[in-house]
């Protein structure tokens, strides 16, 4: 893991103590609300509904033991014990008073964390893949980069006051785990047959109102441009992104007005001016942080472990949970391990309380190298587990609430908070996904299912990824009442998809009953094993469609 | 322009006694002494003032006949007036005086800094002493600055 030096600490201190002092002058009535509010979002606070929120960056997913232990502190002593992760390797705690901010934020700057740009116009947290560093398909670890750029774009004075909100992520794996096409900038890092690290650059996608894959702006560029790339993408979108319309804001506007092939030769031009001065990454630097990331004292194992491969054959349900929530590890003899936070309609997708948080946290010490990592679809990994250790992991798991052997099925639901927490929702998320999963309890039946992505977002600004589940679930306000429109066909990865809306929207009654038809669609067209999003990009909507209103029409008749 | 903060050999000073006057819109009759005209209108000997939407290249050459740059911040939101100062002072060479005007205030005033300006015409509702407070900002910057070309990486 990276380690703060005397810089980081300073400024992570400094910016503690800068806010105590704003948060002060706003509630003593000398700033303005207008005046506070994006010095307050850049510090990862948000007014929800019912109280404030703040957002803490997990820089990369990557977590220490002593740092989820004081995430857990935090849900305890200054929330309701529970935080949620989200969808792009934050944590949210939900109930917050405003007085006692600069105090967390205190505590989580003693532990090296901190919740700088988590909102706000400006460039946010910087995401990769929850198996960075372990994954069997990866080319390279992506964190040492990534921490660069996170140190980069933190409080980049230039780049604070965007037109809108802007994300980074970067993957270099043979799948793409950290869903790049939807970033503003998304990086996939490889190497060229003589080694050397380059970037393919991807730009423009983004989800929200417009969804929009990102288009790639460069391939092969070597990673010393890095930073000169980006600011160079980032100076053309600070002055030429729209101001006007908040809607169409992001940058993925100003690509496609200009067509990418105008945007990348303004960017080209900017970046012939800067790409080879002082930004230009040096080894010394690359070493010193990647120095951070060397891989942890495995031990010489055989790849396959007796005790292991006996409970495998004893333990039905335990094999059910490896074939699902274990992951293929680098090292012989270890395996990644994912943790559901979505055991059903017990807790809300990608919430974790204190105490469960207290165990990972001992978990990742007993059964690893004391790190988590947090995933996108809102899981948390331990990944560095021997696989004789599974079987112990695996029954602590279950005892916490989350040995639940449903990763990637349809009950793995990705949700935001949704009405029941955002101002800015339409409609709730929650209690969709608790009866989704209550009336998909039968997990025999989710297995035969097979993989099925099912996001839900309570509005259009897409915080759940609706648009690429492979089952979307859209939260839309109609007259003062929350519907739901269903869209088909999504998909994250390289092979990323934007989904296609089915038809008119739904009551939430009647969202249970829909996706039952959705699936029972799919097994009756299956051909053998195939996946859901393969069944319905051959067969098409209209099967799904006549199937699903069928039954509709017919209740409402 | 009054309420205003300048930089001079990287010290802070509170101005009171500032000799420009600044035209946002052009009448008849201009008001006599050194003038901050807009763009468009701008004649020799006075200073200029940019709006965001404003290309700075347009300026290039000019250079040599302006005494003072101004850069207006209609929101303290609209964050174009940043790029604007850092190529200003990075890529068009520009030495002289650069100041922010419009929704200048407290908060912003380090990252304006470190883009370039060196005066800072502080909104007139606020406290231009109270508004020193906010120059210094962080003692870290990771990136590069007009001030310090050299990112952190090159100096830790």
């Amino acid at each position: 893991m990276y380690h703060y030096d005397e810089y980081d600490r300073a400024l992570v201190f400094e910016r503690v103590a800068q806010f105590r002092d704003q948060v002060q002058r706003f509630m003593g009535g000398e700033l303005s609300e207008e005046e506070f509010l994006p010095l307050r979002l850049q510090n990862g606070l948000y007014l929800q509904k019912h109280a404030y929120m703040l957002r803490v960056a997990i820089p990369y997913g990557t977590l220490g033991a002593n740092q989820l232990r004081t995430l857990a502190r935090i849900a305890r002593e200054f929330d309701r014990g529970y935080g949620h992760f989200t969808t792009r390797q934050n944590i949210q705690f939900n109930w917050i008073e405003l007085a006692q901010v600069p105090d967390i934020l205190a505590i989580l700057a003693e532990v090296e964390m901190h919740a700088i740009q988590t909102s706000g116009n400006c460039v946010r947290n910087i995401t990769t893949e929850a198996f960075a560093g372990v994954a069997a398909d990866e080319l390279m670890d992506p964190r040492p980069l990534a921490e660069i750029l996170r140190q980069w774009s933190t409080i980049n004075p230039e780049f604070l006051y965007l037109p809108r909100k802007f994300k980074i992520a970067i993957c270099s794996a043979e799948q793409d785990r950290a869903a790049i096409m939807m970033h503003d900038i998304g990086l996939y890092l490889y190497r060229d047959p003589n080694g050397e690290m380059l970037l393919r650059v991807m730009v423009g996608g983004g989800l929200g109102r417009t969804p929009i894959l990102g288009l790639q702006i460069r391939e092969g560029l070597p990673w010393q441009h890095l930073l000169s790339y980006v600011e160079a993408i980032l100076r053309v979108y600070n002055r030429h992104g729209r101001r006007d319309n908040k809607y169409k804001a992001r940058i993925k506007i100003l690509v496609k007005a200009l067509g990418i092939d105008a945007f990348a030769h303004e960017v080209e031009q900017e970046w012939q001016h800067i790409k080879d001065g002082p930004a230009q990454l040096t080894d010394a630097e690359y070493q010193r942080v990647a120095n951070a990331f060397v891989p942890p004292s495995y031990q010489t194992l055989s790849d396959t472990d007796l005790d292991f491969g006996t409970r495998l054959v004893m333990d039905a349900a335990f094999a059910r949970w490896v074939a699902r929530n274990v992951q293929p590890h680098k090292v012989p003899g270890y395996a990644s391990v994912v943790l559901s936070t979505k055991p059903g309609p017990a807790a809300p997708p990608g919430d974790l309380t204190d105490i469960q948080m207290d165990a990972v946290a001992d978990w990742a010490e007993i059964f690893g190298f004391g790190e988590i990592r947090i995933a996108h679809e809102q899981n948390l990994i331990l990944p560095d587990v021997r696989k004789r250790d599974l079987y112990a992991l695996w029954a602590r798991a279950c005892e916490q609430g989350l040995g639940t052997a449903n990763i990637g099925l349809l009950t793995d639901i990705i949700a935001c908070p949704g009405g029941d927490f955002c101002a800015l929702a339409n409609a709730k998320s929650i209690p969709i996904a608790q009866a989704i999963q209550q009336r998909f309890d039968d997990l025999d039946y989710l297995h035969d299912i097979g993989d099925v992505s099912l996001n839900i977002s309570g509005c259009m600004n897409a915080c759940g990824h609706h648009h690429i589940g492979n089952i979307g679930i859209l939260g839309v306000d109609k007259n003062g009442s929350e519907w739901y429109q269903v869209t088909l066909g999504g998909a994250q990865g390289k092979d990323s998809a934007l989904g296609k809306v089915i038809g008119p929207s739904f009551s939430a009654a009647q969202i249970p009953d829909v996706i039952e038809q959705i699936v029972a669609t799919f097994t009756d067209y299956r051909e053998s094993d195939e996946l859901f999003v393969d069944t319905v990009q051959r067969i098409g909507l209209e099967p799904f469609k006549e199937r699903v209103y069928a039954k509709a029409e017919g209740e409402a008749a | 322009m009054n309420n205003l903060i300048r930089l001079v050999d990287g010290q802070a000073q509170l101005l009171s006694d500032d000799p420009w006057t600044l035209v946002r819109e052009i009448e008849d009759e201009l008001p006599t002494g050194p003038l901050i005209l807009p763009l468009a209108h701008w004649r020799e000997g006075h200073g200029i003032w940019l709006s965001p939407d404003d290309e700075v290249e347009s300026l290039e050459l000019r250079l040599g006949e302006l005494s003072l740059i101004a850069i207006d911040f209609p929101s303290f939101r609209d964050g174009r007036g940043y790029s604007q100062a850092y190529l200003l002072r990075t890529r068009l060479g520009w030495q002289g005086e650069l100041r922010a005007i419009g929704d200048v205030l407290r908060d912003q005033l380090s990252h304006m800094r470190q883009c370039g300006f060196d005066s800072f015409a502080v909104r007139e509702d606020k406290s231009a002493e109270d508004a020193l407070k906010g120059l210094a900002g962080m003692s870290v910057l990771y990136g590069r600055s007009a001030i310090e070309p050299r990112p952190l990486f090159r100096r830790r």
